[in-house]
């Protein structure tokens, strides 16, 4: 039997669907404070004074904290490998409140009730100052977000404090100037994305307890516990030591939970007081003070010759942190490596960028980390030089597209490709689209016209160099396995996919492996589930556990079989020299745990020097309403190359969910602030995403390659399929309509609007 | 967070009329509003015990009670063929099928809410409220009421034979409308009622009698009064901005939908 | 205040305080199944059957329950299971903290649709939001389930 490439049903999907409480919020004793936190009204303020007296007096609160209350040391909430490349500009409370939603006070409180009475009754002197909102003001602007003199970073990252810079910094390769003035055809267009939320349907939410050895545990919904164990260490200044962090199933990440949002308060409470605490975050905190995108403003100068190579591309990124630089640094530079290399001519490249500190909610990480917004740009500047020279935007894309074994420009972490079916997916993809035949519009005749878009993306499969995936390895009594897991499934299905893995590796059944994770103090060390790491990175060190351990099972069998080792065999079941003779490994097992000395247990931990990149195709056909300006993504096609699906059917969801999402950002997702800076959208109410009625037909194909660094041929999937419906659909609504939004979302009054304009200019 | 004191499950319309005379007092219709809200109610008052929960069709009305659902509504067979559909329309696109659930057609008119679908599709027909004290009211009258005490029993439809389209504009297929139109014939009489505006649903009066004999209208004079006529109304109709449209948009599609809703009507394009 | 009601299939009575939602007393009865995703009556993660009809538990006081028949997903285990398995073999439950909501009213759906379109299916569920599957998963094994009820169904016939 063998699972790889097999369409397994999760492990954990009966529990799920038959609604068992495995979640934060189901699993939290019954007697947790409520923590409840005071937030800002303010985008830039200062407390001069703050009083709690009267909060602490309300019948059922336990404690009140404010800035006075907390260790005075920065750190960062962003869930990185240390040293972190986020600068570490956090208090859990500060004085200086720097966003409209920044935390003031923090009660706990037996019931609800109490604590939001409580909240009511925090007095708060406020000093308001005039806030940066805009980020185009905010580098070497007046008013900084960060004056502190403790304000610091790990790792020279172009930050500076002074200027309101979170990173900044150029990278060039090759005479860009030079090759764009030879260039036939040149662009330069600018595009600007928002700051969407992952809006994932469990908020954040987290509940601790000490436990008999006077030790912190702390259960979360995190995506990545043994960051999350250093930073809560950092931030209450204690040793990691003394703190343990759960994991349960988690209702949805998507990158939010990559940032430590909601442990400090209730860690701190329970530190603190010694009981048990938990926060919930309302969708309303979820929305206004959590972890977004990073709003970014793309400009995009590409060049092309009279064939249709492109030979220049320069990016230059200017990025909007908000008030803390959680994944700031990092997330920018996707937004240049992971779209320049898309072309695979380009001579000369200059990707420069500039993170700004603003005084709006911090961004962090979110599905995709930068290369969606750099994608949506160089792609749709593409698709617009395309339109320039009179050439069908996949011909382009056929002459330039990665191909296996060419440069990748400007992608340190594999300058060639190393496996890459690019041409197989534009080929299928267009198939499926009909595009020569829609390409590029097609008049309905009902007042409706419809038009079609491509784009091509790519992302990373980990972090070069960084990442670390664990994988522990047990042989229990009975002859099962147990496979101990870092890295967080969310829903996501790697506790299964790795399961898949280590049964084909061990040749044995997949409800044969009991799949545990994680607990810090039981785990094998992982940095967690992000950056597209875990199928890749946690599946290799599952792989080479896996290796060992057939090692030490047969070095028992054999002693067993009182034979060598290297004269015996495994094949799942048995230990054996021939025919005759043979030992179980169930009787392997047994023996074990009698008068044995050979332990039957492998860690394995695995980084990968390279971060080979995933492939994908996107194509849009979209529908537009001519005079409303509605646009409806009728169907997309989509054809992917995350190496060897270890399992078709999550590749196929998690493709068909990042489509949707992506179309989400396209056409519906929009932060608006008012004057003083208050997010508008925060709510579900206010902050629409996509219902099952605003998308047409999602098509998934996988076209996969063999990528042989990952376990059997595998590399990722999880951000990559974010990645494609901006421009695409971008382009399908100016092939439809010719109008071009560069600002996303294209919503009907931009598109009515854009279309009316163009009349009146006729 | 909504807190509240007491909770009375009232035995008659009476009752409850006295207990909400008091100003934190308030009556409960689907409780989606109310929960959202900070109030602090003292007497939370349900009207869910009086049967209030019906279409009743009689010989020259409906009456609606004003604890029947939306969904209830939007179900109602006879309403929908009287409609030709239009209640349908109107109501299919708020959020869920759980949430119309929940919801009560006399809190979605008693709130008088600008982007209210509910308030534009009833103003498009021979609609009158009966409320506790005042009697019956136009609906069209009761718009433009200011809030007081009384209590909202019932709605009523007159059976006068109607034609009627309803249309709206959004932005996702469950948000609420960025404009909603309802264009119909009560009788012989033309009606065209724009919505969330953002302001409440009002009716457009036709100062200029552009549709005046519409259905004596052959198609191509029919044609031309309609898009003079939804000129008119884009001209005339006082439109703003919030965040989900500007008031130029809205002024584009109040002439857009307007167009739209008498072609449908009058089977210009057809 | 005193409630009685039936909670799946049991008659009971408690007390409760008028502003208690649904929703807050369900979980407090163990009802765990029952989520809640956001404060705006817009996801649909907290799905109960109220006499058979789908409401929002969060928007819904406990004392509205007084008299009627409440179904949350515990008490409606082998059904979640049989249509659990389609969800499942797609892939599509995902995360599944929407998943117990969402079947709560496709059950509702069942009981009120006879042989529904895929676009009555849309409809019908649109107020189930999922951020993980991208509902096209979703769809498919509803469709698949709903053919094999009615193969099931005819097979029962046919005896």
């Amino acid at each position: 039997m063998s699972y790889v490439s097999k369409p397994v049903r999760k492990k954990d999907a009966m529990a799920l669907v038959t609604g068992k409480p495995v979640f934060t919020n189901d699993l939290a004793p019954k007697d947790c404070l409520i923590v409840k936190i005071l937030r800002s009204p303010h985008a830039n303020a200062w407390i001069e004074e703050i009083k709690t007296g009267t909060a602490r007096q309300v019948n059922g609160v336990v404690a009140v904290y404010t800035c006075k209350d907390v260790p005075r040391k920065r750190f960062t909430l962003a869930g990185q490998t240390y040293p972190e490349l986020s600068p570490y500009d956090h208090y859990i409370l500060d004085q200086r409140l720097r966003f409209v939603g920044d935390a003031v006070a923090i009660v706990a409180a037996e019931t609800e009730e109490a604590a939001e009475k409580a909240l009511k009754r925090i007095k708060v002197k406020y000093r308001v100052d005039e806030p940066v909102l805009d980020m185009h003001k905010a580098k070497d602007g007046k008013i900084l977000v960060h004056p502190e003199e403790d304000w610091e970073t790990k790792v020279p990252v172009g930050a500076d404090n002074k200027r309101n810079l979170c990173a900044s910094g150029v990278e060039e390769s090759g005479d860009v100037e030079k090759i764009l003035g030879e260039c036939k055809y040149t662009i330069d267009r600018t595009y600007h994305t928002k700051a969407n939320q992952q809006a994932m349907m469990e908020t954040f939410r987290t509940y601790c307890y000490k436990d008999h050895f006077g030790r912190l545990n702390v259960v979360s919904s995190t995506q990545v516990p043994f960051h999350v164990r250093r930073i809560l260490g950092n931030a209450l200044d204690i040793p990691s030591s003394k703190i343990r962090v759960i994991k349960p199933r988690i209702g949805g990440g998507f990158g939010a939970k990559q940032t430590s949002v909601s442990e400090i308060y209730p860690a701190f409470v329970t530190w603190m007081t010694g009981r048990p605490s938990k926060i919930l975050y309302s969708r309303y905190e979820s929305q206004i003070c959590a972890s977004p995108r990073h709003e970014m403003e793309i400009r995009v100068r590409a060049g092309a010759d009279e064939n249709g190579i492109v030979r220049a591309l320069d990016v230059y990124t200017l990025s909007n942190a908000g008030a803390y630089g959680e994944h700031s640094p990092t997330t920018v530079g996707l937004s240049g490596h992971k779209s320049i290399a898309l072309y695979r001519h380009t001579e000369a490249y200059r990707f420069a960028y500039d993170v700004v500190y603003t005084n709006v909610q911090a961004a962090g990480a979110y599905r995709g980390y930068g290369a969606t917004q750099g994608i949506y740009a160089v792609e749709s500047a593409v698709n617009e030089l395309a339109h320039m020279m009179h050439m069908d935007p996949v011909k382009l894309r056929e002459l330039n597209m990665p191909m296996e074994g060419e440069p990748l420009p400007a992608y340190q972490d594999c300058t060639t490709a190393p496996s890459c079916t690019m041409d197989q997916c534009m080929k299928r993809a267009k198939e499926m689209m009909s595009w020569d035949e829609k390409y590029p519009y097609k008049d309905m005749g009902n007042g409706k016209v419809r038009g079609v878009g491509v784009a091509m993306a790519m992302q990373g499969s980990s972090i070069a160099g960084i990442d670390v995936g664990g994988a522990d390895m047990k042989l229990n009594e009975d002859g099962s396995y147990t496979l101990g897991l870092g890295c967080t499934d969310m829903g996501t299905g790697c506790d299964t996919i790795l399961s898949q893995i280590a049964a084909d590796c061990l040749e044995t059944s997949i409800e044969n492996i009991v799949v545990f994770g994680v607990d810090t103090d039981i785990s094998p060390y992982d940095s967690g589930s992000y950056a597209s790491a875990t199928t890749y990175t946690t599946g290799m060190a599952v792989f080479q556990a896996c290796q060992e351990m057939r090692k030490k099972i047969c070095a028992l069998g054999a002693k067993m079989l009182e034979a060598e080792p290297e004269e015996v065999n495994f094949d799942g079941e048995f230990v054996f020299t021939d025919e005759i003779h043979k030992v179980s490994l169930k009787d392997i097992a047994i023996k074990g745990t009698c008068g044995n000395t050979q332990e039957l247990q492998v860690t394995r931990t695995h980084c990968s020097p390279i971060s080979p990149p995933p492939f994908m195709v996107g194509m849009a056909e979209v529908e537009v309403d001519k005079e409303t300006g509605s646009v409806k993504v009728v169907d997309y096609a989509a054809v992917v190359d995350c190496g060897t699906p270890i399992n078709p059917n999550l590749v196929r969801v998690q493709t068909e969910g990042g489509i949707v999402q992506g179309i989400g950002m396209a056409l519906h997702e929009d932060v608006q602030y008012t004057e003083k800076g208050k997010i508008r959208n925060n709510s579900f109410m206010q902050y629409k995403i996509p219902s099952r009625l605003d998308i047409g037909d999602v098509r998934v194909e996988i076209r996969g390659s063999y990528e042989p660094s990952g376990p059997f041929g595998a590399k990722s999937i999880g951000e990559l399929v974010i990645n494609t419906p901006c421009p695409a659909i971008a382009d399908a609504v100016y092939n439809a309509t010719g109008v071009r939004v560069r600002e996303l979302p294209i919503t009907p009054e931009k598109v009515a609007m854009g279309i009316l304009k163009q009349k009146l200019e006729k | 967070m909504l807190k509240i004191k007491s909770y009375v499950k009232v035995n008659s319309i009476a009752e409850a009329y006295e207990l909400n005379q008091k100003k934190s007092a308030c009556v409960l219709g689907g409780m989606i509003w109310l929960k959202m809200g900070n109030r602090n109610v003292s007497t939370a008052i349900d009207l869910s015990g009086l049967g209030l929960d019906t279409v009743q069709e009689l010989e020259d009305e409906y009456v609606i009670g004003c604890m029947t659902t939306l969904r209830d509504l939007e179900m109602d067979k006879s309403l929908n063929t009287f409609t030709q559909g239009a209640i349908r329309e109107s109501l299919r696109h708020i959020v869920g099928v759980q949430f119309r659930n929940c919801t009560t057609v006399g809190g979605s008119i008693f709130g008088r809410y600008g982007f209210s679908d509910v308030l534009s599709m009833f103003l498009a027909m021979d609609t009158w409220v009966d409320l506790y004290q005042a009697g019956r009211i136009p609906l069209a009258e009761f718009v433009k009421m200011k809030k007081d005490r009384d209590i909202l029993q019932s709605v009523i439809v007159k059976k006068t034979p109607l034609k009627t389209v309803y249309l709206s504009q959004r932005n996702t297929e469950t948000d609420f409308p960025v404009l909603t139109c309802a264009a119909s014939l009560i009788g012989e009489q033309p009606r065209t009622i724009i919505g969330a505006r953002p302001g409440c649903a009002m009716v457009v009066e036709d100062r200029e009698d552009l549709l005046y004999g519409f259905t004596e209208m052959s198609k191509k004079e029919k044609a031309e009064a309609v898009r003079k006529f939804s000129e008119y109304a884009a001209a005339n109709v006082p439109v703003g901005s919030n965040m989900r449209g500007s008031k130029e948009y809205r002024r584009l599609l109040t002439e857009v939908l307007t167009r739209r809703a008498w072609e449908a009507l009058g089977g210009i394009k057809e | 205040m005193n409630l009685s009601f039936w909670l799946n299939g049991v008659y009971r009575h408690d007390e409760v305080e008028p502003d208690t939602m649904l929703l807050d007393f369900l979980r407090d009865k163990g009802c765990y199944s029952i989520k809640c995703g956001c404060e705006t009556s817009n996801c649909g993660l907290c799905t109960v059957l109220m006499d058979g009809k789908p409401i929002l538990s969060c928007s819904t006081l406990a004392l509205r329950a007084e008299g009627k028949k409440i179904v949350t997903m515990e008490g409606m285990q082998k059904e979640a299971e049989e249509f659990g398995t389609f969800l499942a073999d797609e892939g599509a439950e995902q995360c599944g903290f929407c998943n117990p909501g969402f079947i709560m009213n496709i059950f509702a759906m069942e009981n009120e649709l006879e042989d529904p379109t895929e676009e009555d299916i849309k409809e019908y569920l649109a107020g189930n939001l999922c951020r993980c599957s991208g509902f096209v998963g979703q769809t498919r094994s509803i469709l698949k389930y709903l053919q094999y009820k009615k193969t099931k169904k005819r097979e029962e016939a046919e005896k």
